[in-house]
């Protein structure tokens, strides 16, 4: 069952690399994503019962969650309305959405070919378990690879930019806004293609499958926070995996263990605010115990040298 | 270059806060003229620059920037001719990014594709154009670890790289101690030079306006009160200047009162 953990994980990761561009690389909370999951679940459940095929179904999921995402981007910058209200407003419109595309609240796929059902072959010498694992791993892996190169393009540094200063690109004749839309897109495509995988993996679509996602994943992120300190984007991306494979870790314990002390599936999301708000916690205070800890070997350097000899960066100043 | 004709901008234009910050400026700038500007707060020297730059809309007159009409053109479509610097340095670079990343961004003007283009013959032409400026080893470092001074200079840099023809410089040397003001100011005159640029520069220090540039605007109320170059700049003292902001006071001041007599 362990090996559960890692399916689900491996999945719920490209998920947080979605929430990853838009909360932490735009510097834009984006809630389309509740809605989005979904939004790709719904597609690619209702593509595999059309009998599209396992691919094309992948592939409309991560195009409705480009749809959804540009929709919040056009709402947020043509309406001049804040980013977390746009990306509020198509969520909830997602939830007509998807129970629309669904046509009910659930659809389950039973006797389809879904990639989980086709992957052990591949691997004829792999359990259906270990089997299932390898081609996740493989899928996001490839997922991974793309992402890291085109956030080294000039497009994607562009974007990052943006994130963290707008004035930036605007002073280098780029239209922000066409920017936006390019990152929500791709955040909620991911997101989408996530949700998508998910109906895979479970075997049905769920209209509320959505519902807390973006506390999650931002869960996720910060959990892969503590693990390493970094500014370079694929170990900020793998860092951000790792989270999602240890929160999907957590709550499978939670799931197992938390009988013993009263804990049901239904307070997890309780727990998962409660995690992000600790994270935040600690977070916070790491960030003044490190700025202390700079301050106090600086002093002992001071007095030390006995004099107040210029830092690294006073003396590159002058030359 | 930079023609300006009968610009003016109303805030909040009807209601009880309107305020006139430009009233009917007319500018005209060649290529290759360095204007320093001065006036007190509130004269009207950032709005003036807020609307070169297409920050704000414009109330009433027309900006022609290199023989093209931008009046009503977006702030990201002139930042192709136009490079802006601000007094606060975080505002020119993005913090969170790598020097590389940062550069590499500034390299040009426009939107980008899907091209690498930072390689390792990039990170060579950055680090002989980070040398002057010292941070040729820092390549990989966030721009938020960098001293005010390091970041303006950097700022500049980004500015200058891309090509523009027109440089706005907003009290860029204001937030930096005497020393890398200084420092901050001989790289600017350089890459003026280097780069053939146009420049308009804000600033409060009338010193720095007197040994700087090529020609002298002193701005008051929204209007351009004094405008020299040549010698005439070139006899200014701190003193004269001061001197010339009070006589043009005290006459609007006198004929205003004589107005009132009547």
């Amino acid at each position: 069952m362990i090996e559960g953990i890692f399916v689900d994980g491996l999945i719920f990761s490209i998920m947080v690399l979605g929430v990853l561009i838009s909360f932490r690389l735009m510097d834009l909370a984006d809630l389309t994503c509740d809605g989005s999951y979904a939004t790709g679940a719904a597609a690619a459940a209702m593509c595999l019962k059309s009998g599209w095929g396992i691919g094309l179904s992948l592939l409309a999921a991560f195009a409705v969650g480009i749809l959804a995402g540009i929709v919040t981007a056009l709402i947020h910058t043509r309406l001049k309305v804040p980013g977390l209200l746009a990306g509020i407003i198509t969520m909830t419109m997602l939830y007509s959405v998807n129970i629309r595309i669904l046509g009910g609240a659930n659809v389950p796929l039973l006797n389809i070919n879904k990639f989980y059902t086709v992957v052990p072959s591949w691997f004829p010498f792999l359990g259906k378990v270990w089997a299932s694992l390898a081609g996740t791993a493989i899928v996001v892996l490839g997922i991974k690879v793309l992402y890291d190169l085109f956030f080294k393009t000039d497009l994607g540094v562009a974007i990052g930019a943006m994130g963290a200063n707008e004035q930036v690109v605007i002073s280098q004749g780029m239209n922000p806004e066409i920017l936006k839309v390019i990152g929500l897109g791709l955040s909620n495509g991911l997101i989408a293609l996530s949700g998508g995988l998910l109906a895979h993996y479970q075997g049905f679509a769920d209209a509320n499958l959505g519902t807390g996602m973006v506390v999650q994943g931002l869960a996720a992120i910060m959990l892969g926070e503590f693990l390493f300190s970094t500014n370079k984007l694929p170990l900020q991306s793998l860092r951000v995996m790792l989270g999602a494979l240890i929160y999907k870790a957590l709550m499978y314990f939670g799931r197992k263990y938390g009988y013993l002390i009263g804990i049901t599936p239904n307070d997890f999301k309780l727990l998962t605010g409660v995690l992000v708000i600790i994270s935040l916690i600690i977070a916070k205070s790491r960030t003044s115990a490190s700025d202390a800890g700079a301050r106090k070997k600086a002093m002992t350097a001071l007095s030390g040298a006995g004099r107040p000899s210029g830092t690294g960066a006073g003396e590159a100043d002058n030359a | 270059m930079l023609e300006i004709s009968h610009l003016t901008k109303v805030f909040h234009p009807g209601t009880v806060n309107e305020k006139v910050a430009l009233n009917d400026v007319n500018l005209h700038v060649g290529a290759g003229e360095v204007v320093c500007i001065i006036g007190s707060n509130g004269s009207g020297k950032s709005t003036l620059f807020n609307m070169i730059s297409g920050t704000y809309p414009v109330t009433g007159g027309t900006i022609v920037l290199d023989g093209k009409d931008v009046t009503s053109s977006a702030e990201y479509r002139r930042a192709f001719t136009i490079g802006r610097i601000f007094q606060d340095p975080t505002k020119g670079t993005a913090g969170k990014m790598s020097i590389e990343d940062n550069l590499i961004t500034a390299s040009r003007k426009g939107m980008r594709g899907l091209r690498i283009s930072l390689n390792d013959r990039k990170r060579a032409e950055f680090r002989a154009l980070l040398e002057p400026i010292g941070l040729q080893d820092r390549l990989g470092d966030n721009v938020g670890l960098l001293s005010g001074g390091q970041r303006q200079a950097l700022t500049l840099l980004m500015t200058v790289i891309s090509n523009p023809k027109l440089i706005l410089l907003d009290e860029h040397t204001a937030a930096l101690d005497p020393g890398n003001a200084d420092t901050v100011m001989a790289l600017t005159q350089k890459y003026i030079s280097q780069y053939n640029l146009t420049a308009l520069m804000v600033t409060h220090n009338m010193q720095l306006a007197i040994d700087y540039g090529t020609r002298l605007i002193m701005m008051d109320s929204g209007r351009i009160i004094l405008d020299v170059q040549g010698d005439e700049k070139r006899r200014l003292t701190v003193g004269s200047l001061v001197e010339v902001f009070r006589s043009i006071k005290s006459r609007d001041y006198a004929s205003d009162r004589g107005l009132l007599t009547i």
